[in-house]
C-alpha cells in the first residue's frame, strides 16, 4: 500500500505551554498580549480556546506553530521546544489561504512536495485520498476560485492533513462561513481528528461552537491575554451544536466569561 | 466566429473607405497612396528578401534587450520589494527613469556605443528594465501576508518561497510590468532605427526612413502596418499564454 509511509504514525504531540507572556510594541507603546499562560494539550485531544477579541488566543496558536516566538516562557512539541514551524504542527487559517496559482490538488500537493522520503506517485496518492476524506474528490482539479467558502475551507483541511500532522492548530476556520456549511464542517471535523487521532488546538469566539466541537474549553480574558477557567465538556458524540445539553455548557460559559470581563473592567 | 465576422467587416470597411479617398483624388497620391500600391510593395519586399531580413534584424535586437530587461528586472523588482535601502535608491532611480520617455536614451547610447549594436541593445534594455522592476516590486509588496504564514507552516522557506510563492503571487503585477515594458522597448528601437543608422543591420525602421527619403509614401505605410502587425503577433504570442492562465486561475475572466 502506498499511502503507508505517508499515513504512518506519530511521536508523542503532548503540547506544554509554560508560563507564557508575549508583548508588541506598536505605535502607541507595547502591547500586553499574554500574560503569564500555561497550558497542557495531551495527544488526540481536541482544545477550543475561547474568548473576546484581543485576548491573545491566536497570539498562543501562531507560538504553538512556531510563527511567533514567547517574549518569556517556552512552548515545547513532542518533548522539543518549539523554535520554527514544522509539518508536524499544522495551521489552518480563517481565510484558506490557499494559492490562487494552483489548482485544489496542486495546493493539497504543495505541503507534500515539502515532506522528504516520499515519491512522487505516493504524494499523489496522498493528496487524492485527502481530497478525497474532505469530500471533494469531484474537484480535485477546480481552480480556487471557483470553489464556494466552504469548499475552499475543506481543501485547506486537506492540504494541513497531507503531511500527516500530530497537531492540527485551526484559527477560526469557519468564522467566515454560512450557519449549514458551518454544521456540516464540525461533523466532518469530529469525523477526521477521531479517524487520524490528531490533536486539535482550535481558537473560536464561538462559545456554542467550542462545546459542539471540544473536550475542553479553556476561556481567556483580554487585556492582557490570561487564562482564566477551563470546562471539561463530557457530552457524547457527535455532538448536535443546537442540542439542548450544548447550549447548556454554553451558557454557563458565557456567563463565566462575562462575570470576568466584569472583573477585568473594574482592575 | 461573430467577433471575428465583425472585426473582418470593420477592417474590410476602413480599406474600402481609403481606396475611395484615394480613387476620388481628394488628396495627392503621393501623401496617400492607394492600398493595392501599398500591398504590391510588400509583396515585392518578401520577394526580394528584405522584408524578412530587416524584420529578423529588429526583432533580434529587440527580443535579446528585452530578455536582458526582464531577466535583470524581476529580480532588481524582488531586491527592491524586500530591502528597504534599495527601495529608497534603486526603487526611486526606477521611478524617475520610469518616466523618463525611453527614445531620451538615444543620444547618449550613440555617444557612448556609437553607431552599434551595442547602442541599439542599450536602448531597448532601458526601455523594459524600469517598468519590469516597478511592476515587480508592487506585485511582491502585494502579496497576501497569510500566503508567507502558510507556506511557512508547509516547510516553505528561503528561496523555495521566493520561487513558489512570491513569484506566482505577483505573476499578474508582473505580466503587465512586461507588457508595459515591451511596449516602452518597441517604441524606443522605432526611434532609433529611424534616427540612427547602423552599418551591421538595417530593421523596420531603416525601411521606413528611407521610405521618407525617398518619397515613397507607399513604403512609409506599408513599414508602419508590418510594424502594427508585429506588434499584435508578439501580444498574441508572449503574454496571451500568461494572460490565459492568469484569467482561468484568478479568476478575472469577464
Amino acid at each position: 500500500m502506498t499511502l503507508a509511509h505517508g499515513l504512518s504514525a506519530p511521536t508523542s504531540a503532548h503540547l506544554a505551554i509554560e508560563k507564557v507572556s508575549k508583548w508588541f510594541e506598536t505605535s502607541r507603546g507595547p502591547v500586553h498580549a499574554l500574560d503569564n499562560v500555561s497550558l497542557q494539550v495531551a495527544e488526540g485531544e481536541f482544545v477550543c480556546l475561547v474568548g473576546p477579541s484581543g485576548c491573545g488566543k491566536s497570539t498562543l496558536l501562531n507560538m504553538i506553530a512556531g510563527l511567533e516566538m514567547p517574549g518569556q516562557g517556552s512552548v515545547v512539541a513532542a518533548g522539543q521546544p518549539v523554535k520554527e514551524p514544522s509539518r508536524a504542527r499544522m495551521m489552518m487559517f480563517q481565510e484558506a489561504a490557499l494559492f490562487p496559482w494552483l489548482d485544489a490538488f496542486g495546493n493539497v500537493m504543495f505541503s507534500l512536495k515539502r515532506k522528504p522520503g516520499l515519491t512522487d506517485a505516493e504524494r499523489r496518492d496522498v493528496a487524492e485520498y485527502y481530497l478525497k476524506l474532505v469530500g471533494l474528490e469531484k474537484f480535485m482539479h477546480a481552480n480556487i476560485h471557483e470553489l464556494s467558502g466552504g469548499m475552499k475551507q475543506r481543501v485547506a483541511l486537506a492540504r494541513a492533513l497531507a503531511p500527516n500532522p500530530r497537531v492540527l492548530l485551526m484559527d477560526e476556520p469557519f468564522a467566515a462561513l454560512d450557519a449549514m456549511t458551518r454544521e456540516q464542517l464540525y461533523g466532518d471535523l469530529q469525523r477526521i481528528w477521531k479517524q487520524r487521532n490528531v490533536t486539535i488546538v482550535f481558537v473560536t469566539h464561538n462559545v456554542r461552537e467550542a462545546v459542539s466541537l471540544g473536550d475542553r474549553v479553556v476561556l481567556f480574558s483580554p487585556h492582557p491575554g490570561r487564562i482564566r477557567e477551563e470546562f471539561t465538556v463530557t457530552l457524547p458524540r457527535p455532538r448536535d451544536i443546537n442540542s439542548v445539553e450544548v447550549a447548556g455548557y454554553a451558557t454557563r460559559i458565557t456567563r463565566a466569561l462575562k462575570d470576568h470581563m466584569e472583573h477585568g473592567a473594574g482592575i | 466566429m461573430k467577433r471575428f465576422l465583425t472585426a473582418l467587416f470593420f477592417f474590410v470597411l476602413l480599406i474600402a473607405a481609403w481606396h475611395w479617398a484615394y480613387a476620388r483624388r481628394i488628396w495627392s497620391p503621393v501623401l496617400v497612396p492607394s492600398p493595392e500600391s501599398v500591398v504590391r510593395y510588400i509583396w515585392e519586399i518578401a520577394l526580394d528578401g528584405s522584408l524578412w531580413s530587416s524584420t529578423v534584424v529588429t526583432m533580434k535586437r529587440l527580443v535579446a534587450g528585452y530578455f536582458i530587461g526582464l531577466l535583470a528586472g524581476v529580480p532588481l523588482g524582488f531586491l527592491t520589494a524586500r530591502v528597504q535601502a534599495l527601495r529608497d535608491t534603486v526603487g526611486v532611480l526606477a521611478l524617475g527613469l520610469q518616466g523618463l520617455p525611453s527614445v531620451c536614451w538615444v543620444p547618449l547610447a550613440l555617444l557612448w556605443f556609437g553607431q552599434t549594436e551595442s547602442a541599439m541593445l542599450f536602448v531597448v534594455v532601458m526601455g523594459t528594465l524600469w517598468s519590469v522592476i516597478l511592476a515587480t516590486e508592487t506585485g511582491v509588496r502585494n502579496v497576501n501576508p497569510i500566503y508567507i504564514r502558510a507556506a511557512r507552516t508547509m516547510g516553505s522557506s528561503g528561496l523555495h518561497t521566493w520561487v513558489n510563492v512570491m513569484l506566482p503571487a505577483s505573476l499578474p503585477f508582473i505580466v503587465s510590468g512586461m507588457k508595459q515594458g515591451w511596449a516602452f522597448a518597441w517604441r524606443s528601437l522605432m526611434a532609433a532605427e529611424i534616427y540612427v543608422t547602423i552599418i551591421t543591420g538595417f530593421g523596420l525602421g531603416h525601411l521606413l526612413h528611407y521610405g521618407r527619403e525617398l518619397n515613397a509614401m507607399e513604403q512609409v505605410v506599408a513599414i508602419m502596418l508590418v510594424i502594427v502587425l508585429i506588434g499584435l503577433l508578439a501580444d498574441k504570442i508572449l503574454f496571451s499564454p500568461f494572460e490565459k492562465f492568469l484569467h482561468r486561475r484568478w479568476g478575472t475572466e469577464k
